[in-house]
């Protein structure tokens, strides 16, 4: 059972690499997977380099996400005012294509860097601050009447009850996150590499593309995939050792 | 200790208590008795200043006015933060006054011990039994030595086994400590053991019917006493009275 996933994909590359064989399709229109490994081989550094690019994206992306995800939940949270005033913007910016605002993003941002970040950030935001806010709210409300029965400031029932029965909610919206992250990152490359900027695999692919180096762009696409499960893992081992150490799991 | 004169709270087109009056006296160790619905929950939650009334008042004695900590509530669920230990759910009353934790220590133990969990105050809520839970719920409400405890059918979740025990060691902690308790139930043997006046209540709107004061001595053998049959018999026949008018 342990092993069912890594044998499916590797029959499933085997079948793959039959096919192509078998009916003699040609590599620029679909290459098999020793072609696509060969590709990789060829330049292993430009690809690898161009994944810490978009990895480097990725991550500003989710931290600056988190940061502003959890401080909006608190702050609707906090205030009917500012839940009003804040929560239409956030359900804007969660349904707005990041692909229709990218290009106005990178020429008001200017610096090609943070006009990558400031979209992913974009895609990435709104799990976060939608699960951390359904926490937040999710406090008993028998647990709220003890916090009142004993005076506590809304500070500390914020810090003491609330925050702390946010963690799984904030937890499972950063996973998420982390791939939408990798996507944001991914699509903002596209519209910067069309404009020129030289970054990230999304670029890769791009100029693969270009240039019809077929296997190429596939060995870009396997790349960015291996770095969305690897993200997806990572995150969901990070929660289960937050809730571990806290004794939730 | 306090009087509720003439209170009454309704919710939307609900009229959950309708002019009830009570006194609670210090000591006193009152059961409020009905059905689900009569407004027994929402009466201890005027007393604990958790709702206001629409009308009438609740009136604290001239120098009995409740301070930080001096009411505790226990609820029907434990209600434990599920991500602190058993001890530091105890010590939250206290952390929310600003007691420093050394100086809550021994507070805290002397809590956990008083209802049977010494030894316990690193378990996390999900590794205790139900009713280890609702212990841990007891100590968290005794900690800060409150002069008033209210109880919100505190035990009707667990066992029977579980209840009993809870009940004795709830009757005795009240006559150890002195304080007052009102315990919500709609458990007719569970008043009838444990408190000195069982207050009935009916529903729709939540109305005081009469209170009947226990001839019993509070003790783990009143359950054994012929005049418990009695009480039991006598709260079940003004309760079928109060219903049927």
């Amino acid at each position: 059972m342990k092993y069912a996933p890594a044998l499916f994909a590797l029959a499933a590359l085997v079948a793959w690499e039959a096919a192509v064989r078998i009916t003699q399709v040609p590599s620029y229109l679909v290459p098999g997977p020793l072609a696509i490994i060969a590709a990789f081989l060829a330049d292993p550094y430009g690809l690898l380099s161009s994944l810490a690019s978009t990895l480097l994206v990725t991550f500003a992306a989710l931290c600056v996400a988190a940061i502003l995800g959890v401080a909006l939940a608190v702050a609707i949270a906090s205030s009917r005012l500012l839940a009003a005033a804040i929560q239409p913007w956030a359900v804007v910016l969660q349904v707005t294509p990041i692909v229709a605002i990218a290009p106005l993003i990178i020429v008001w941002v200017g610096d090609p860097f943070a006009s990558l970040v400031v979209c992913a950030t974009i895609v990435a935001f709104f799990p976060v601050f939608a699960n951390t806010a359904a926490g937040l709210a999710s406090a008993p409300a028998e647990l709220t009447d003890l916090f009142r029965l004993y005076g506590a400031s809304r500070l500390a029932t914020l810090w003491l009850l609330r925050l702390p029965a946010a963690l799984p909610y904030f937890l499972a919206g950063l996973r998420i996150s982390g791939g939408l992250a990798l996507v944001g990152a991914v699509v903002a490359e596209f519209v910067a590499g069309s404009g020129g900027f030289a970054s990230g695999l999304a670029y890769r692919i791009l100029e693969a593309g270009y240039r019809l180096q077929v296997p190429r762009m596939f060995a870009a696409l396997v790349l960015l995939s291996l770095a969305g499960i690897a993200i997806n893992f990572g995150l969901g081992a990070f929660a289960a050792m937050v809730m571990r150490r806290r004794g939730d799991a | 200790m306090l009087q509720l004169a003439s209170v009454g709270r309704r919710f939307g087109h609900v009229e959950a208590l309708r002019n009830v009056s009570l006194d609670i006296a210090a000591g006193d160790f009152m059961a409020l008795l009905g059905p689900s619905g009569c407004g027994k929950s929402t009466l201890l939650r005027l007393i604990a200043g958790l709702e206001q009334p629409d009308v009438g008042s609740v009136t604290w004695d001239a120098g009995h006015a409740p301070t930080q900590g001096e009411i505790g509530f226990v609820f029907q669920d434990a209600t434990l933060l599920p991500w602190a230990s058993a001890a530091d759910n105890v010590f939250l009353p206290l952390r929310l006054r600003g007691v420093a934790r050394e100086q809550a220590a021994p507070l805290v133990d002397a809590a956990l011990e008083r209802v049977g969990l010494h030894g316990f105050a690193k378990a996390r809520p999900r590794q205790l039994s139900g009713g280890m839970r609702m212990r841990v719920s007891i100590a968290r409400a005794l900690v800060t030595r409150p002069r008033l405890l209210l109880m919100d059918e505190p035990f009707a979740a667990l066992d029977e086994f579980t209840r009993h025990t809870l009940q004795e060691d709830l009757q005795s902690l009240w006559q150890e400590l002195g304080c007052t308790i009102v315990f919500v139930t709609h458990s007719i043997y569970e008043a009838a053991f444990l408190a000195r006046r069982i207050v009935l209540m009916t529903p729709r709107p939540g109305r005081i019917d009469r209170e009947i004061a226990s001839p019993l001595r509070a003790g783990v053998e009143a359950r054994l006493d012929p005049a418990y049959a009695g009480l039991v018999a006598q709260i079940t026949r003004e309760m079928q009275r109060a219903l049927a008018a």
